[in-house]
């Protein structure tokens, strides 16, 4: 009888419910015992993509547009996913050679085979639409867009300021490598209301970087937050014609609403295209810009620091009256023993002086304000009256930095005693020492912003609104309570009608230095100066504000190395005046001749 | 007329079910883990999962092509399919096609198939037939040689075609020749020799051979006065060590690369991600990301996306696990097992040897698949390439296990017939 064997079925099933049984308890470990494969498997498929938002539009104060978004577009590429293409093709779509293929997609495959990278930065819109017709020919490519700063009319560059890729000096968590952020200008001082908020969405992504969809249906996502507009004070068309009257001079016109503050125009020049900055054209015409012998990249308007000159007398003037040592009626003959002057009869008042702008005359004033009596010496006497004078002269927005809404504002400098114990050493210097600053030269430096705002408050005849470019942010239409604020000086209203009828007579009549101001329809008051200039020629300068009663304007015009006051500097000031309040120009003779003026030569 | 009743009625319908049961669940697998949103249809002939489907219809054909013929057929003609299955991998050394490293494939203009998925039913009609005849002992040696070299001949010339996975799958015959009487001593020597092997890998060995010399010097030193004891233990002991060493060297010498990175792999001694040890660490997320209920139906990434290789074929348990979570896993695993037990006992109620057998060949084969194939899936074995019966995408594979498994229903829907 043979042996039955059917016992060992009893084996063989034991093995099979043994092997069971481990895959049941192995599969107990991975899908519920242990949770650390749920975490790599979204690290796996989920990739967190930052939505951009698009950065706020810039208007200005006609609501016309300055600045708005424009998409470009960036050809991405995955080199593992790249077969064979028509190279000459491709070359002719982006506009590159058959070498920047090769070396792009070394690039690419060198940072990584699986994940994108740009294989072409900003191509134009023109070409994007020819690109994506032919797209599907070329397996691995594909565009990514992104928008640009784009500015219609190709003003203001300076004021607007540029945005950039930030860099290491950032440490704000907002912001990850790569992304862009203002440098300089709105960009850079309004960007927490520009950038707007940034949004995040997961995908799903395939073992390719591949992208399959929402995680979700979005439920984790949150939306970007478009960056807010802005409401610039700035007036386009006259911002374009001051930077036309501008061309082929080295300077700054700034011109100020005298009854808020808002800065209607600001130019300095020489100025660049603001689409220049912008782009992948970007990197190098900075560098151009960089090296360019007028610096063009330097905003004069807000950083360069000018004696004023002349245009100084008429608050020497308004300290003088409010220290009460000089009056309206005070004279002082033309002395040019105590400094140099031009020929002109003997100032018999205080309004004569101004309107010849006579210096031995204000010499004279400036000796009285720091010459008090107040001590026995004249170095402590100097000593208080330089302090007594600068009190003064600061509470006319000079010295100090302006809470102007661009950041890196000059301070300028009006200087007080504990200066010159700096330079000379404690009672070292008495006004003998000091006395170029009665006439706006020696130590004393001020911006053209400054200048303007010395106009606005000779306008308002005493006080002034801080200079502003923005008066309303954001769609809410706030505005900085800062610049609500009135600014008064520490001199009396009362002397201020004195100096404004003397600036009357300066533009309007016979012996006047600024005659070339004059407009026929509107009455201009305003200041000449010619500061001097151990450089060159003297720089020429005109402050001026219009019409006498009720301003509208107030305007700085400062133009390097040009000569007389008077002779650019006033009419190029009453030709943006006219074209402010009036919108046209009569003067077309004048026009023309200071829109050809090249004045830059004598550089 | 009574014979005809009784076909349909001795058909064992639980074995069938379950059959089309996991057909189907497979092909609804593959649709996931492949699916493409271009081809959204799962009857798109373009797509896998759509060439499926006709695999799954032509299999169905085949079934029934089985079922109407001649139950004595596989029985008469066994020896004569086995040699023509051994003939077809023979031709396919010469003749095939490379892929993956393996050269399986015969093709027959654009259509191919894989002769070594045959070889496995083919061999299988041939050992029952072998041990089924009248004058057989497998005590006997001439016996145990003949066995072996029935299934040795074609594990040798699929080793040849560099398919390692289909050649270890002859090892579950071992289970067969012990159901008919072999002794049960190989299944322990086979545990033994399997431990001492991941044992060799893991340590040195020379101090896993310090170890085994100890242990029998102990043993000797217990049984000193039994001289035929002594002898025993000290060719055991001969045995032992040259295992580990044999072991040792086949492991640094013969292995390829790629296998001997998988075995490191496993056990832990290499960490390689992004290398070998990727498809079995995306495949362990992917499953382990499953969680109790799974992500749902059409829903897992991991599958879907790619990061599991191979996701249609070797690796199809992934989107069980990471669809179907615990819950469904554990279902298709109880399916699985619970075929192979059924195959069992309906094996031991044959009256005809070869019927038996057959069936526990039938079982073998399937059991080493899912072993293996899941195994792997969940980081328990080495990576190697063989498909998870019925679920994995492939027409070779599908068809073979269904000549296989109807071939074994077939008889068994006769046995009454048999005397
Ligand atoms: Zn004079």
């Amino acid at each position: 009888m043979k042996k039955t064997y059917n016992n060992r079925k009893y084996v063989v099933i034991t093995i099979f419910l043994v092997v069971g049984f481990l895959f049941i308890a192995r599969l107990f470990f991975l899908q519920i015992f242990d949770n650390s494969y749920i975490l790599s498997a979204n690290k796996n498929a989920l990739r967190f993509v930052t939505n951009y938002p698009a950065r706020g539009l810039i208007y200005d104060r006609n609501n016309k547009l300055l600045v708005y978004n424009e998409a470009v577009y960036d050809l991405m590429v995955v080199p593992k996913h790249v077969k064979e293409f028509d190279t000459a093709e491709l070359c002719n779509l982006v506009g590159i050679t058959k070498e920047d293929v090769i070396q792009k997609l070394q690039k690419a495959r060198e940072y990584s085979p699986y994940a994108a990278s740009i294989f072409e930065k900003q191509i134009s819109k023109t070409n994007y639409g020819y690109l994506q017709e032919k797209l599907y020919k070329y397996s691995g490519f594909y565009v990514q867009s992104r928008t640009l700063r784009k500015y219609p009319l190709s003003v203001a560059a300076h004021t607007l300021g540029y945005i950039g890729e930030i860099g290491t000096e950032v440490t704000d968590s907002y912001y990850k490598s790569g992304d862009y952020i203002g440098m300089s200008g709105l960009e850079k001082y309004y960007e927490p209301v520009l950038r707007g908020q940034k949004g995040s969405k997961i995908v799903m992504v395939d073992a390719f970087n591949r992208e399959k969809g929402s995680f979700h249906n979005g439920i984790y996502d949150t939306v970007a937050i478009a960056g807010e507009p802005l409401y610039s004070t700035l007036d386009v068309d006259i911002q374009a014609y001051a930077e036309q009257l501008m061309k082929d001079k080295v300077g700054s016109i700034v011109a100020i609403e005298p009854a808020t503050g808002e800065i209607l125009t600001m130019v300095s020049s020489p100025t660049y295209d603001p689409n220049l900055l912008v782009g992948r054209v970007r990197g190098q015409n900075y560098n151009k810009l960089l090296v360019d012998p007028t610096k063009p990249l330097f905003d004069r308007a807000l950083m360069a620091v000018y004696p004023p000159g002349s245009i100084f007398k008429i608050i020497q003037s308004l300290v003088g009256l409010e220290e009460g040592v000089i009056k309206e009626s005070t004279a002082f003959p033309c002395d040019k023993s105590l400094l140099g002057c031009h020929n002109h009869p003997n100032a018999t008042s205080l309004k004569s002086a101004i309107k010849m702008s006579c210096n031995p005359y204000f010499y004279q004033v400036f000796r009285k304000e720091i010459q008090h009596g107040l001590a026995s010496d004249r170095f402590t006497d100097s000593e208080l009256g330089l302090n007594l004078w600068s009190d003064k002269v600061l509470s006319f927005g000079l010295g100090q930095r302006l809470g102007v809404d661009i950041p890196n504002v000059k301070k300028g400098r009006i200087p007080d005693a504990n200066y010159y114990d700096k330079i000379y050493g404690h009672h070292a210097w008495a006004f003998s020492t000091i006395y170029s600053l009665s006439i706006g030269q020696g130590e004393m430096g001020i911006i053209p912003l400054q200048m303007a705002n010395i106009a606005a408050i000779f306008a308002n005849r005493g006080y002034y609104y801080t200079p502003h470019f923005v008066k309303a942010i954001g769609k809410n239409k706030s505005i900085n309570p800062l610049y609500l604020k009135k600014n008064l000086t520490k001199v009396s209203d009362k002397y201020f009608q004195v100096v404004a009828d003397a600036m009357y007579e300066v533009v309007n009549e016979p012996g006047g230095t600024a005659s070339q101001a004059r407009i026929d329809s509107i009455i201009v008051c305003g200041k000449t100066g010619t500061a001097q200039n151990p450089h060159g020629e003297d720089h020429s300068i005109f402050i001026a504000f219009a019409p006498m009663h009720n301003p509208k304007i107030a305007v700085a015009v400062y133009i390097e190395n040009a000569g007389f006051g008077g002779v650019w500097a006033a009419p190029i000031a009453s030709l943006i005046i006219e074209k402010y309040l009036t919108k046209k120009i009569k003067r077309k003779d004048l026009e023309e001749r200071m829109i050809n003026a090249k004045l830059m030569s004598k550089h | 007329m009574r014979e005809q009743k009784n076909i349909l009625g001795n058909i064992d319908w639980v074995m069938v079910g379950i059959y089309l049961l996991l057909v189907l669940l497979g092909w609804f697998n593959i649709y996931s883990a492949i699916f493409n949103e271009n081809h959204k249809s799962i009857f798109d002939i373009t797509q896998n999962y759509g060439k499926q489907l006709m695999w799954i219809l032509t299999s169905v054909l085949l079934a029934l092509f089985i079922m109407a013929i001649d139950s004595k057929f596989f029985s008469q003609f066994a020896f004569g399919i086995y040699g023509f299955f051994l003939l077809l991998l023979m031709v396919v050394l010469l003749a095939g096609q490379t892929t993956n490293g393996a050269k399986s494939w015969l093709g027959f203009g654009g259509f191919g198939i894989q002769p070594s998925e045959f070889a496995k039913f083919a061999t299988n009609l041939a050992l029952a037939k072998y041990l089924s005849s009248s004058d057989i002992n497998i005590k006997d040696l001439k016996t145990k040689i003949y066995a072996t070299l029935i299934l040795l001949i074609p594990t040798a010339l699929i080793l040849l075609q560099n398919d390692t996975g289909s050649a270890i799958v002859y090892a579950a015959f071992i289970l067969v020749l012990y159901r008919e009487g072999l002794s049960g001593n190989i299944l322990v020597f086979g545990l033994i020799a399997a431990i001492l092997f991941i044992l060799v890998l893991l340590i040195n060995k020379f101090i896993i051979s310090g170890i085994i010399l100890a242990v029998a010097l102990i043993f000797i030193y217990f049984i000193r006065k039994n001289r035929r004891g002594i002898i025993t233990v000290v060719i055991f002991l001969v045995l032992t060590i040259g295992f580990v060493f044999t072991v040792d060297y086949l492991f640094q010498h013969v292995l390829q690369d790629h296998q001997r990175q998988r075995i490191n792999v496993l056990l832990g001694k290499e960490i390689d991600l992004k290398g070998a040890g990727y498809n079995v660490n995306q495949s362990k997320i992917a499953i382990g990301s499953g969680g109790f209920w799974g992500k749902g139906y059409l829903n897992g990434t991991q599958t879907k996306f790619n990061f599991v290789p191979e996701q249609s074929t070797d690796f199809i348990f992934c989107t069980i696990g990471e669809e179907w979570g615990f819950l469904g896993s554990f279902i298709i695993v109880g399916l699985l097992i619970g075929l192979l037990i059924r195959i069992i006992f309906i094996a031991e109620r044959q009256r005809s040897p070869f019927s038996r057998i057959y069936g526990y060949g039938v079982a073998s084969i399937l059991f080493m698949h899912i072993m293996v194939n899941i195994g792997m899936a969940l980081g328990l074995l080495p990576v190697i390439g063989i498909p998870l019966p019925f679920f994995s995408y492939g027409g070779s594979s599908l068809w073979s296990f269904t000549i296989l498994l109807f071939i074994f229903i077939k008889q068994d829907s006769y046995r009454l017939n048999l005397l």
